[in-house]
């Protein structure tokens, strides 16, 4: 296959995108409702809150905490947490010792069914290119400073494998619920980018 | 929108202190993304195949990188998406091309709408 764009890059997006659109459906190829169907889940069921209740639970179960770190798919389907991104989940645990960010070098790959779709800094070139080279300085930059002695492992989703943070519980929460201590957690400690707070 | 791909941390690019922010900017980009899951789910191409175009895309965007220019990640999705289903031979690069450029003649007050995706677009004569 040629590489050469299928449709001029002076063609608007819209309209290339229209005109794909329009021929699939017409072909039979794609069925509108399932389209939208999709468009619609991504778009208001499948994110964050997901994520937080699986390290919520994680967090107050130590046999369930086991098995999210020993197989992170087959756990999270116990909770009905299952789909497209979210086959090879491996779950990988901050310490004090050591903490984990996510990225992918060669495009966007993320767990969708525990954070949805990845924001806009998570697709972002810089992000992904310098995240690596320099993870302390980065995280530093989002707001998380480290202390020096913690060492920082970097993920590369760009496999068939999407990585999940396991946040180090806050000092504090002892009391709270599991629904308590979910309210607490925020997509960005699931990348790696943020410690939760209580 | 930031006209710069340098690590904004205070710009639209910066990673948001809550979780609230849009899933897409533009309605064709959700409507690209739609149709990647439905093709995908229907089996009309493997995620392997449409990421491989993706990663391509991508790559070649930052070979390309021009000063000043926006990075699009969902023009490299369209890109690959068009590509993929090229190479599955769902369409022609000229059936693209030749519905696009129609659909660019559509008399004016006709496409002001046109990037919501509106399903009865699809019925609409295109021989302006």
């Amino acid at each position: 296959m040629s590489k050469a764009q299928p449709s001029s890059d002076r063609i608007p997006m819209n309209l290339r995108t229209e005109a794909l659109e329009q021929l699939l459906v017409e072909r039979g190829l794609v069925d509108p409702q399932v389209m939208d169907t999709f468009i619609k889940t991504y778009e208001k069921d499948v994110g964050p809150l997901n994520g937080a209740q699986v390290v919520a639970k994680a967090w107050t179960d130590p046999e369930f905490k086991q098995r999210l770190l020993d197989d992170g798919t087959g756990a999270i389907a116990e909770l009905g947490f299952k789909g497209p991104q979210g086959e090879h989940l491996v779950v990988v645990e901050n310490s004090a010792e050591v903490h984990n960010v996510v990225v992918c070098t060669l495009c966007s790959c993320y767990p969708w069914p525990l954070l949805g779709l990845p924001p806009a800094w998570y697709k972002d070139p810089a992000y992904r290119s310098r995240v690596v080279r320099e993870p302390r300085t980065v995280l530093a930059e989002m707001g998380l400073e480290l202390p020096t002695d913690t060492e920082i492992t970097v993920w590369d989703s760009s496999s068939e494998v999407r990585f999940f943070v396991l946040p180090q519980r806050p000092p504090g929460t002892e009391k709270l619920s599991e629904a308590e201590l979910a309210a607490l957690v925020t997509r960005d400690a699931m990348v790696g980018v943020a410690q939760v707070s209580a | 929108m930031t006209a710069t791909i340098d690590f904004d941390i205070d710009g639209p690019a910066a990673p948001p202190r809550s979780n609230g922010e849009l899933v897409f900017e533009e309605p064709w980009q959700s409507r690209a993304f739609g149709l990647v899951m439905s093709l995908h789910e229907s089996g009309a191409f493997t995620w392997e195949e449409f990421r491989a175009e993706l990663i391509s895309a991508i790559a070649t965007w930052e070979e390309q990188e021009t000063p000043g220019e926006e990075y699009s990640y969902y023009q490299c999705w369209l890109s690959a998406l068009e590509q993929v289903s090229i190479s599955s031979e769902l369409v022609t690069a000229s059936d693209l091309t030749g519905r696009a450029r129609d659909l660019a003649l559509r008399p004016a007050g006709h496409d002001h709408d046109h990037d919501h995706g509106h399903d009865h677009d699809h019925d609409h004569d295109h021989d302006h």
